[in-house]
């Protein structure tokens, strides 16, 4: 699936929910999903910090794919983290770098995002980016 | 006597809004306090109707602004009872405060060798200025360690003090944990050693009743919008002496008396430290503060917070599952905790969805944070316009938070 299908999929598994306890129950679970971060990437050199949360970021190359490796100690930011790495791993260099991220402002989550809450999230965003501008010449 | 809180809310109008379609539950005093409408109708009315520069005109306009500007420095003499108004600088806050006194004294008083001493859970604007100091002089920084309690290591204190100490800058009340210290006592220490003290006050001044004369220290800082007042302004007390002897921090229009190419003479206390312009609007709204919290009376204010800072510790006890930070038999104003296994980032994000505010993660104290092993906490801090219904909406937000993400 392209990135813009797998975000227009998430938005419509976000559209059923009625209000937001439903919104961040699924995130709950979307994060308990999320496989466990191998403890050799979940070092003080992977870490994005905000000022409220943490997030752990890892990317390598497969096959001419960007494959992540995620995690937050928040359960929320790590609901988010998996939607991240759900849309964006196993991507294109190229796909990844011209992106446009709307999904999560369209399910109504983009407060995560901004500046104030420095849960990590968009400093994550523009990690992801750097990796795969980084891992393109390889 | 027994405030009439309804009487006192109705005055808040930012009390009286919904967030996310739920009653706001305000408990983030501790970052800012919201303002009654006597301090919004004083700034308003000044630029309505009283806007003019001060101490430079002769028209009526002019006086008239001069003269509301320097009653409220009174007023701030009598509400801290300095006993000059020359010793009450305006600034635009704490941390400005602070970096004044620090930076002034890094380009007089202070040189290498000397000690600096702060405490481990002081706002960041107590130490990094400071530690700006010990870089441009070649000053050591030492730091007053915390028990678990969450009260400073007064016998450790004792131990730091000595002949090279230069300054000791604490705060008296801790913004992270609540902590009352005993600053009448560590300032008397410090003077032993000749030592300058300065009081980070901007938690305290909601709080407290502040008497510098009876504390005795050399400088105590506050800010206006954690008392009701508005922001980008805040207060520098400095004892006249000390004040004289330090150089100007920003040079420019006020602070002088003659300025020719040659060379530029300063003016006289307190103006010497107050160059530019200033915020003439929110001084003016800053006596209004004062007069707000004196006509409840600062004793009845502090009683009826330390009734609900009672009343919510209890509920927060009952309630299970609950890890206190600061824990000091002097506490005041706040609770700082976290739920057993919950990120406070996910409890302050329920939170808010039910209209609640209070603040999570390091509160500008990492260091705080880093000596608990903690990513940071919840902080309910409460202001006098606080209800025990609202520690009650709160307790039944945290069952929500504990339910959703056991």
């Amino acid at each position: 699936m392209t990135i813009q299908e797998i975000q227009e999929e998430i938005i419509d598994e976000f559209d059923m929910f009625d209000d937001w306890m439903q919104k961040y129950d699924y995130l709950i679970e979307l994060s308990k999903d999320l496989p466990a971060m191998d403890t050799k990437y979940r070092l003080d050199e992977n870490l994005i910090k905000g000022c409220q949360s943490k997030v752990w970021l890892h990317a390598e190359k497969e096959d001419g794919k960007i494959i992540f490796h995620a995690d937050s100690d928040a359960i929320i930011t790590k609901g988010i983290v998996a939607l991240l790495v759900r849309v964006l791993s196993g991507q294109s260099s190229e796909a990844i770098i011209n992106t446009e991220l709307d999904f999560i402002e369209a399910i109504g989550l983009k407060e995560h995002l901004s500046m104030t809450r420095s849960n990590g999230l968009l400093a994550m965003i523009k990690q992801m980016k750097f990796y795969a501008l980084a891992l393109q010449a390889k | 006597m027994a405030i009439n809180i309804p009487h006192i809310r109705a005055q808040f109008p930012a009390l009286h809004q919904e967030v996310n379609n739920k009653p706001l539950v305000y408990f983030d005093n501790g970052a800012t306090s919201q303002k009654p409408q006597i301090v919004i109708d004083a700034i308003n009315n000044y630029y309505a109707k009283e806007n003019s520069n001060i101490h430079r005109g002769v028209h009526f306009l002019s006086q008239q602004a001069t003269d509301k500007y320097e009653n409220s420095r009174e007023a701030v003499r009598r509400f801290i009872n300095a006993k000059r108004t020359k010793e009450i600088i305006f600034t635009r806050g704490t941390t400005e405060s602070i970096n004044l006194v620090a930076s002034c004294l890094s380009r007089s008083i202070l040189k290498k060798g000397d000690e600096i001493i702060v405490s481990a859970i002081e706002h960041h604007s107590n130490i990094v200025p400071w530690q700006m100091a010990c870089e441009q002089t070649g000053a050591k920084l030492k730091v007053i360690p915390v028990l678990d309690s969450g009260e400073l290591d007064m016998a450790a204190y004792e131990d730091l003090l000595n002949n090279k100490t230069a300054i000791v800058a604490v705060n008296h009340i801790s913004n992270a944990l609540g902590t009352i210290n005993p600053i009448k006592k560590m300032i008397a220490m410090a003077k032993k050693y000749n030592a300058l003290t300065l009081i980070d006050g901007a938690q305290a001044i909601p709080h407290a009743k502040v008497n510098v004369q009876d504390l005795d220290c050399d400088f105590y800082c506050f800010s206006a919008h954690k008392m009701y007042g508005p922001t980008g302004v805040g207060v520098l007390f400095g004892k006249e002496d000390i004040l004289n002897e330090i150089p100007p921090y920003h040079g420019g229009g006020e602070m002088i008396k003659e300025v020719k190419f040659e060379g530029s003479t300063y003016n006289e206390l307190p103006f010497k430290f107050e160059g530019g312009t200033p915020n003439i609007a929110g001084v003016i709204g800053l006596e209004a503060a004062i007069r707000f919290m004196e006509e409840i009376g600062v004793d009845n204010i502090a009683a009826h917070e330390d009734e609900l800072l009672q009343y919510a510790t209890s509920k927060l006890i009952e309630l299970g599952g609950i890890k206190f930070y600061g824990q000091a038999k002097e506490k005041a104003g706040l609770v700082s905790f976290l739920i057993e296994g919950v990120h406070p980032y996910d409890a302050g994000t329920v939170l808010d969805k039910l209209g609640i505010a209070i603040r999570t993660g390091h509160h500008c104290a990492q260091p705080v944070m880093d000596r608990f092993g903690i990513p940071g906490t919840m902080r309910a801090s409460f202001a006098v316009y606080n209800t025990k219904e609202e520690v009650d909406t709160f307790i039944e937000g945290l069952k929500r938070v504990k339910l959703m993400f056991s």
